[in-house]
């Protein structure tokens, strides 16, 4: 098979919010940019996002992005970065001022400044009272944001690559990132980006459970890239679920809808929540909610053939209740569980939404591993912004809005670092390896080729439900031990997966089974380094890590309070301290997370 | 002809991966159904569809607003048809 070799200074994998920024940074410096993506840029899944971006403007209130800084300290569980967040919430400003002179249409004061509206855990004062601190363009802020950031790409001649996935990444002997292979979905041709500076920024990988809020896109393209190539994945046991997602479609219903009256009930229809939460009962939290359905399907009380899902029922309430109060429910109920809400109850379940962990990186968006010297050494051409990257700057668990501004701000630095790195590095291309394309070119040999393999479609469910069962919101020691085996056995049928169709042009079989080699990457990952962790944190919570006094809500500082770096090498394991200290101000010192 | 047609029908599968899960949802729904190369008539509804933003474009595959045009309307309303 023919490669051809493409030039330029940098290479961007991923055309959401994390990689426009850092294109933007790179382009405008002058650098020959190419940004890959498989789909047109403003239909990336930070589309998706509407609650907004944080920063501490201020505009309404008194702020500061000290108070932001604890908020996202404490959200994180304590096991964020706390360098890495000093950083985020003191550009975060800068950032949205930015992006506001881009022309994204934030919603205003009378005064002509940005509208702010609170949001879940971000408080003034240390963790006082609310603060309103997220800025949004109505319902449509990852929306706005994107085409804004698109349109100041096209001023600045950002190359865009568009339908084109990237397959592998290609690093030397000495371990420098060159860049990527890379498939144009239009010819089913391959090529290399042979690059200076490589930033990965695809996303997260949500597709891995069965039940996710995340678009078909999200298939963890840049994670399973990074881990093919031997980059340990950080923190992969931490994902953030939503309790009411639609069974098996995963769209979310609104909590609103349980603030109507809405209840939920077993496979015996009984109002189980009043077990778990004699007084807020359906209104209970978010974990306490969660929880009580996993628990309530584990033990074999869960509804439909696979017993998988508990039923939200509000069909005792009042049908003009339901269109006024709850539009849209109806209707999603209708496409999505194929049930009348207002006759029968909908199916749901637990349902992943945001990858905390990633490709680890520091601040300045440079991937980092551990070395001989330190437990961070910059891996050479290398950086990762956005949800497939960990700066760390969510721990166990990220506030709602720090999303958009992580995006933010670690695309603008990691096109910012690549940019100064370039200055200092001589003109020419280091020299590709003779085997820079063998991975690839193995790949998808064996695809072309394999017989009797895997069913791309049956393996990649099975890979979902073994995740949604034994990696999920609430975790069981037993599960997890079963868990590890039963994705192993998976991951053998991904190395076997088989195409019937091998056409060349938009060859969405191919591509599919392509995206399955990263996503299984994600899927081990996670279950092995969620099996590992003895501790409940964030939003790893584990039924063997009671609430005791000296490790509050199950979580062991004692012995956990580190990150997991996990290597494709043997499914090996290793930690490393978490960045306590920040950059100007005083440590946050650890406490019990309680709101 | 065919090649063309198959062509066309295999782009249109790869633009129906949407920014939204919700669109995602309904456009599989329809592909899992679709066995052959779409028509000229139905691969021109659907290019028009797939063009649109995802939020437009929820907006009529939810039912909260009409496309304006009958034509396009009738590919919504197929595309809106539940499982079963």
């Amino acid at each position: 098979m023919n490669v051809t070799v493409r030039k330029f200074d940098a290479v961007i994998v991923g055309a959401g919010g994390a990689g426009l920024r850092a294109a933007i940074q790179l382009s405008e410096a002058g650098l020959k940019t190419a940004v890959l993506t498989k789909v047109f840029p403003t239909r990336s899944h930070t589309v998706a996002a509407q609650g907004g971006v944080a920063a501490s403007l201020g505009n309404s209130e008194e702020d500061h992005w000290h108070w932001h800084m604890y908020d996202t300290v404490k959200g994180s569980d304590w096991l964020g970065d706390q360098d890495a967040i000093e950083f985020m919430c003191r550009k975060a400003n800068e950032c949205v001022i930015e992006l506001e002179h881009y022309g994204m249409p934030f919603d205003r004061l009378d005064n002509g400044r940005i509208y702010q509206r609170p949001f879940g855990g971000h408080m003034s004062n240390f963790g006082e009272k609310p603060v309103r601190r997220s800025c949004a363009a109505a319902d449509r802020t990852g929306h706005a944001m994107l085409h804004a950031m698109y349109q100041r790409n096209v001023k600045a001649n950002t190359q865009f690559f568009v339908e084109w996935m990237a397959l592998d990444l290609i690093r030397d002997a000495e371990g420098e990132v060159l860049g990527v292979t890379a498939m144009e979905m239009e010819t089913g041709e391959i090529y290399a980006f042979h690059a200076k500076a490589t930033i990965f920024a695809t996303g997260g990988s949500g597709r891995i459970y069965y039940s996710s809020t995340n678009a078909f896109i999200n298939t963890g393209d840049g994670v399973g890239m990074a881990a093919r190539a031997g980059s340990p994945l950080e923190d992969m046991e931490f994902w953030q679920f939503h309790p009411t997602g639609v069974a098996g479609a995963g769209v979310l219903i609104t909590e609103g809808v349980r603030g109507e009256g809405g209840i939920l009930r077993n496979s015996q229809g009984e109002r189980f929540m009043e077990r778990y939460a004699p007084n807020a009962k359906d209104l209970a939290s978010r974990d306490v909610v969660s929880r009580a359905m996993v628990t309530e399907i584990n033990e074999g009380r869960g509804c439909g053939p696979n017993k998988d899902y508990v039923l939200l029922d509000i069909t005792h309430l009042p049908p003009e209740t339901i269109m006024k109060r709850l539009p849209g429910i109806h209707e999603i109920a209708v496409q999505f569980a194929g049930v009348d809400a207002l006759k029968e109850p909908i199916p749901v379940v637990p349902t992943c939404h945001y990858q905390m962990g990633g490709i680890p990186t520091n601040y300045h968006g440079q991937v980092v591993v551990p070395g001989k010297r330190t437990q961070n050494e910059i891996v050479p051409g290398f950086y990762a912004a956005g949800e497939c990257a960990c700066a760390s700057v969510h721990g166990a668990n990220r506030l709602g809005t720090n999303s958009l501004l992580d995006l933010l701000v670690f695309g603008k630095s990691a096109g910012e670092t690549a940019v100064e790195e370039l200055k200092k590095t001589p003109k020419a291309h280091k020299e590709l390896p003779a085997d820079a394309f063998e991975r690839t070119l193995e790949r998808l040999n064996r695809l072309e080729t394999q017989k009797g393999g895997a069913n791309v479609h049956e393996t990649r469910l099975a890979m979902q439900r073994t995740m949604q069962k034994h990696a999920g919101v609430f975790r069981f020691n037993d599960l997890l031990k079963e868990g590890v085996q039963k994705i192993l056995d998976v991951q053998k049928d991904v190395q076997q997966t088989e195409i019937k169709d091998k056409s060349k042009v938009f060859n969405t079989a191919r591509l599919e089974a392509l995206e399955l080699d990263n996503l299984i990457e994600v899927a081990v990952a996670t279950m092995v380094s969620a099996e590992a962790r003895k501790e409940s944190r964030g939003a790893h919570v584990r039924d063997d890590a009671p609430d005791t006094p000296e490790r509050p809500n199950g979580r062991d500082d004692a012995n956990w309070l580190k990150h997991t770096l996990w290597y494709k090498e043997n499914n090996r394991l290793e930690y490393k301290s978490v960045t306590l200290r920040p950059l100007t101000v005083e440590t946050i010192a650890l406490k019990k997370r309680a709101y | 002809m065919d090649e063309q047609r198959r062509v066309r029908t295999e782009r249109l599968r790869w633009h129906s991966r949407r920014a939204l899960l919700e669109n995602d949802l309904v456009l599989q729904r329809f592909w899992q159904k679709q066995t052959e190369a779409l028509d000229d008539a139905t691969a021109g509804m659907l290019e028009r569809l797939l063009e649109m933003e995802d939020h437009d474009l929820w907006e009529l595959l939810s039912g909260r607003q009409d496309a304006g045009d009958p034509a396009l309307q009738s590919m919504v309303a197929l595309l809106r048809q539940p499982a079963g």
